[in-house]
């Protein structure tokens, strides 16, 4: 019965006879599929459970993932059936696993969407599609999306960035150099007198953002309201001082939609140019700030509290990069991308594949860095990576060069621990990043010559040398959990 | 005067280092024009925050691609109008980006006397806030 050299049952009647047969002869496996331009592509890392021949565990999850069930329904019958199964259409053998290894055998599994699967202009609906039901599957021991290829077609429908880098850029007045900001810390406990204290001094002492941590709502210690004004009076205080647009992060994540639009409103009334939502929010909300970011004129910053739960294992979960586009495709203005550097989480050319999705046009297959798709971006704006987490000012010409420009530089400890209080801080931190931009501008050799860079800039710059003196040997040397899979001979997908 | 670390307004890729040499000047305009950006010279003696539209030095050079001949320019500029601010800018008209690509400033007045922060109360405790340059408070062209 298997006439098409796909697996598939083409006979109508033995096909649709109920009961249950493997997902590759229901058609959701077809080697010889050409994906069409409008189709969505999922590459999925697949740990197949003990004996589970990888094609029928690639076709189990396009099935599970698109219209089928366990079992053989008669009502496909009163359908196109055939357009609407996702087909899982290639599986390679994950470099480095599987037999003569001591990982067991992991396949990248290309499974090709029509576009009508899914609604437009909606994450929670694509999402509800490629992560919703698969990744509790039993034919599989571990899944983990790695990467997505999102047609322009289907790009067009969403907004896309409410601000993006570029008009960014122009509200602010700050060009040719990294944005450089600080969260407040201790990040819960101070009085909202207090906690705009310390933004003030960080804004006064020359940075131009300061940001409200991810936990940081409305709590015993300090409400919303209370902050927001403080924060706003400082703001307001260190611009008036130093002549420069300056801003404060004010989260206004909440237990409800309502409550997050009443923070929101109220942060547009005091004049602030930019607010800041959890990821723990969801999809959705974060669709809607993002509409309400781009109709009010506001920056809107995420935060990607708890994508850990499901980025960083190597085997099972969500692939960053793949946050990153559906983030971009909801509308945010920045997002915490890593650093490279720091101390959370990031093999280099992984982070820097996360800073090509969110920042060009277009991304061609880089799979050292971890893209396996060409994805054009169809004009949606770019989003500004926030590097943020164990980061000071004698790393900064590893900042500049690892990262680039258009990227917001987020010195917290780093600001807030300077021996000389948080002005100076800051302060560092500012004259450290100008005396690199203008030293790669003049051609130097920046990332070799970066201390000496540093060194020169601190003869005049007593915070800087006193930063440089405080944090010289900290390093976070980690392997990486996460690191490219790929044979470099290897030609590219699709 | 300004009371920030600089005591200078700070707007700009370079205000927190010594003001540049005419040769740090010519190394900027050099990585520009590498980049096939258009610089442009902007002067005002209205630095409020806001102000986005100083006055323009002549259009952006978009065919003067010699960095000693736009330095020039530059000096011309400061000798024109030596108590004003003036920055160099770069504009890159690259799709996706059609935006200033630099900005800095290259003279100052001797005297910065900033800006004062004015609070309108309102309901709830809230407050209008406006920025005033006390530089501002003379006519155009008498400020510093």
């Amino acid at each position: 019965m298997d006439n098409n050299g796909s697996g598939q049952i083409t006979d109508a009647a033995e096909r649709y006879k109920s009961g249950v047969i493997p997902y590759k002869k229901m058609g959701y496996w077809d080697a010889d599929y050409v994906p069409k331009e409008t189709d969505v592509i999922a590459l999925f890392r697949l740990t197949p459970q003990p004996g589970v021949d990888p094609e029928e565990a690639a076709a189990a999850v396009a099935g599970e993932s698109s219209t089928a069930t366990w079992t053989v329904v008669w009502t496909d019958r009163l359908t196109a059936a055939e357009l609407y199964r996702a087909k899982a259409y290639r599986v390679d053998l994950v470099p480095n696993t599987g037999p003569g290894t001591n990982i067991e055998a992991q396949y990248f599994a290309y499974i090709a969407y029509d576009l009508d699967l899914f609604e437009e202009g909606s994450i929670a609906n694509l999402t509800a599609s490629i992560i919703g039901n698969v990744f509790g599957f039993k034919a599989v021991k571990a899944l983990r999306l790695e990467d997505m290829r999102l047609p322009v077609a289907y790009l067009k429908t969403f907004q896309g960035p409410a601000t993006g880098i570029i008009v960014e850029r122009e509200r602010l007045d700050k060009f040719g150099r990294p944005i450089l900001g600080a969260t407040v810390k201790p990040k819960l406990g101070l009085s909202g007198r207090n906690y705009g204290r310390v933004v003030y001094e960080a804004l006064k002492g020359g940075l131009d953002f300061t940001k409200d941590d991810e936990n940081i709502n409305s709590q015993p210690f300090m409400h919303w309201r209370d902050r927001f004004l403080y924060s706003m009076e400082a703001v307001n205080r260190a611009t008036a001082t130093t002549g420069e647009v300056k801003g404060h992060y004010l989260n206004v994540t909440a237990g409800t939609m309502e409550a997050i639009y009443e923070r929101a409103e109220f942060a547009k009334s005091l004049g602030s140019v930019i607010v800041m939502i959890d990821l723990v929010i969801g999809y959705t909300a974060i669709q809607s700030m993002a509409k309400w970011a781009r109709d009010n004129s506001m920056i809107l910053h995420l935060h990607r509290a708890g994508h850990g739960t499901y980025t960083r294992q190597k085997n099972h979960g969500i692939n960053f990069r793949v946050i990153s586009k559906w983030m971009r495709m909801a509308g945010v203005d920045h997002i915490h991308a890593g650093t490279i550097v720091g101390k959370l989480e990031g093999d280099p050319n992984m982070v820097r594949g996360f800073y090509d999705i969110l920042r060009e046009p277009h991304n061609e297959v880089n799979l050292e860095r971890g893209i396996f798709f060409d994805q054009p971006w169809a004009s949606l704006k770019k989003v500004m990576p926030v590097a943020s987490g164990g980061i000071h000012a004698g790393q900064m010409h590893q900042l500049v060069h690892y990262l680039g420009e258009d990227v917001v530089l987020q010195f917290g400890g780093g600001t807030i621990g300077h021996p000389m209080g948080v002005q100076a801080g800051a302060t560092a931190n500012r004259v450290a990043l100008e005396a690199m931009i203008m030293a790669r501008n003049e051609g130097r050799d920046y990332l070799n010559e970066g201390p000496k860079i540093l060194d020169d800039a601190a003869k005049t710059c007593a915070p800087l040398r006193a930063a440089l003196d405080t944090w010289k040997d900290i390093t976070f040397n980690y392997a990486s959990t996460d690191t490219p899979d790929f044979v470099p001979t290897t030609t590219g997908s699709i | 005067m300004i009371t920030n670390p600089t005591g200078r307004l700070t707007q700009g890729q370079f205000s927190f280092l010594p003001d540049l040499t005419d040769e740090q000047i010519s190394a900027q305009i050099k990585w520009a024009l590498a980049h096939g950006w258009a610089v442009s010279i902007e002067y005002t003696d209205d630095p409020h925050p806001r102000n986005t539209y100083w006055e323009m030095f002549g259009l952006p050079m978009f065919d003067l691609k010699d960095p000693a001949a736009i330095l020039m320019e530059v000096n011309e500029a400061r000798k024109t109008f030596p108590d004003y601010y003036i920055r160099v800018m770069a504009f890159n008209s690259t799709r996706g980006v059609e935006s200033p690509a630099m900005s800095f400033i290259v003279n100052r007045p001797t005297n910065e006397p900033g800006f004062g922060l004015s609070r309108q109360e309102g309901h709830g405790r809230e407050i209008r806030y406006g920025f005033h340059s006390y530089a501002a408070d003379k006519p155009e062209g008498e400020r510093y």
